[in-house]
């Protein structure tokens, strides 16, 4: 059955259409969540809020169990969705940069836009940054063509890598989760703060 | 400990529920996660092929990206983008949040939080290239559908935020 568009229940117009709807509930989420807030996500950085580490976790975490779920039913074929590939070096570079980024901006491309959508100043000087960075990256590109490139391992799965079953990962994530959501509750109550 | 104040947020966790089955109907419609940095680069790309269509036919990076994008806007990720601004705006409206401000701590000035998002966006802006994807497009999504590489990406957003936080305390706490 799923993903519908793959299997061409849906035309790929539609698939646009539901792309918009799909995104009005991200943005309902996010903006409802907080995230909308510089403060609130940095927080997570500081340990004064840690809204960004349980909804980002809960998420990831109910997104591989339905996926689980839905594969295990019949009602999506998991060898049709697509899994992002991985470069080593250009994910760990590109990682280490935008974690740079996330902590002097306090946005990241998805959130800045949420915020920007209720009137945040600091999250249009964000997204002014995000085109000069990109810009950056597409005009030099010949520059960084070989870090983009290099180490591409295919489309490995972090349980293939490990050599654990997927439900047997998803398991562990699930409980290292849930000793992350404690140590984040733990956190907010040792450094206080205002609601922003 | 402070006195305990009703929070105007949803429970995270309920959110993080929410989020999580959002992403589960892109992959169950589309065959694929959600994402924002990929919608700038298109815009970038229609740009540049708009105002300077003989730089872009002679730069290595556009050329690829054209040959194999026919319409750079008319991308899944460009509309999903538009929604995340409409959905951001409505939970803003209900809540009552709409209101143009710049948020910073009271211990720095406005300007000095522009300055900051702008270099950090920057910063943002070409890791999200270099990295194939964003927060939500490599990170999340890519730890949904258990992807080596977007569990990478994570730990190095999180690890190196948290690495520097020391540094620019300053102006958050």
């Amino acid at each position: 059955m799923g993903p519908l568009v793959v299997n061409e229940i849906i035309s790929p117009d539609t698939n646009l259409f539901l792309a918009f709807l799909i995104g009005i509930g991200f943005g309902f989420v996010l903006e409802s969540s907080g995230f909308s807030s510089s403060r609130k996500l940095a927080g997570m950085f500081y340990g004064y809020d840690t809204t960004v580490l349980k909804v980002f976790f809960t998420a990831a975490i109910t997104a591989l169990l339905g996926m689980l779920f839905f594969s295990l039913f019949g009602w999506v074929d998991l060898s049709l969705i697509y899994i992002n590939p991985t470069f080593l070096h250009s994910a760990i570079v590109g990682g280490v940069i935008m974690g740079a980024g996330f902590i002097m901006g306090g946005f990241c491309p998805g959130t800045a836009f949420c915020a920007i959508s209720i009137g945040k100043l600091d999250a249009l000087a964000f997204i002014g940054g995000l085109f000069i960075g990109i810009v950056a990256f597409t005009e030099g590109y010949p520059m960084f063509e070989e870090l983009y490139k290099a180490e591409f391992m295919g489309t490995p799965t972090i349980n293939e890598f490990l050599g654990l079953s997927r439900g047997l990962f998803s398991f562990g994530l699930i409980a290292a989760a849930f000793g992350m959501f404690w140590v984040g509750e733990w956190a907010e109550k040792k450094f206080p703060r205002e609601e922003y | 400990m402070n006195e305990v104040k009703k929070t105007k947020y949803w429970n995270p966790y309920i959110g993080g529920v929410m989020l999580g089955l959002v992403l589960l109907s892109a992959n169950f419609i589309s065959g694929r996660g959600l994402g924002a940095s990929g919608a700038l680069k298109s815009v970038v790309v229609t740009t540049v092929n708009t105002v300077a269509p003989d730089h872009a036919e002679n730069t290595a990076f556009y050329k690829d990206y054209n040959e194999t994008h026919k319409n750079p806007m008319k991308s899944w990720l460009v509309f999903q983008v538009f929604g995340v601004l409409v959905g951001g705006f409505l939970s803003g409206t209900f809540a009552k949040r709409l209101k143009f401000k710049v948020e910073h701590s009271p211990k720095i000035s406005s300007k000095r939080r522009l300055i900051f998002a702008l270099i950090g966006g920057a910063f943002f802006g070409f890791g999200s290239q270099l990295g194939r994807g964003c927060t939500s497009g490599s990170a999340l999504s890519g730890m949904a559908v258990l992807s080596l590489g977007g569990f990478i990406t994570m730990a190095c957003i999180f690890g190196t935020a948290f690495g520097l936080a020391y540094f620019f305390r300053k102006n958050w706490i």
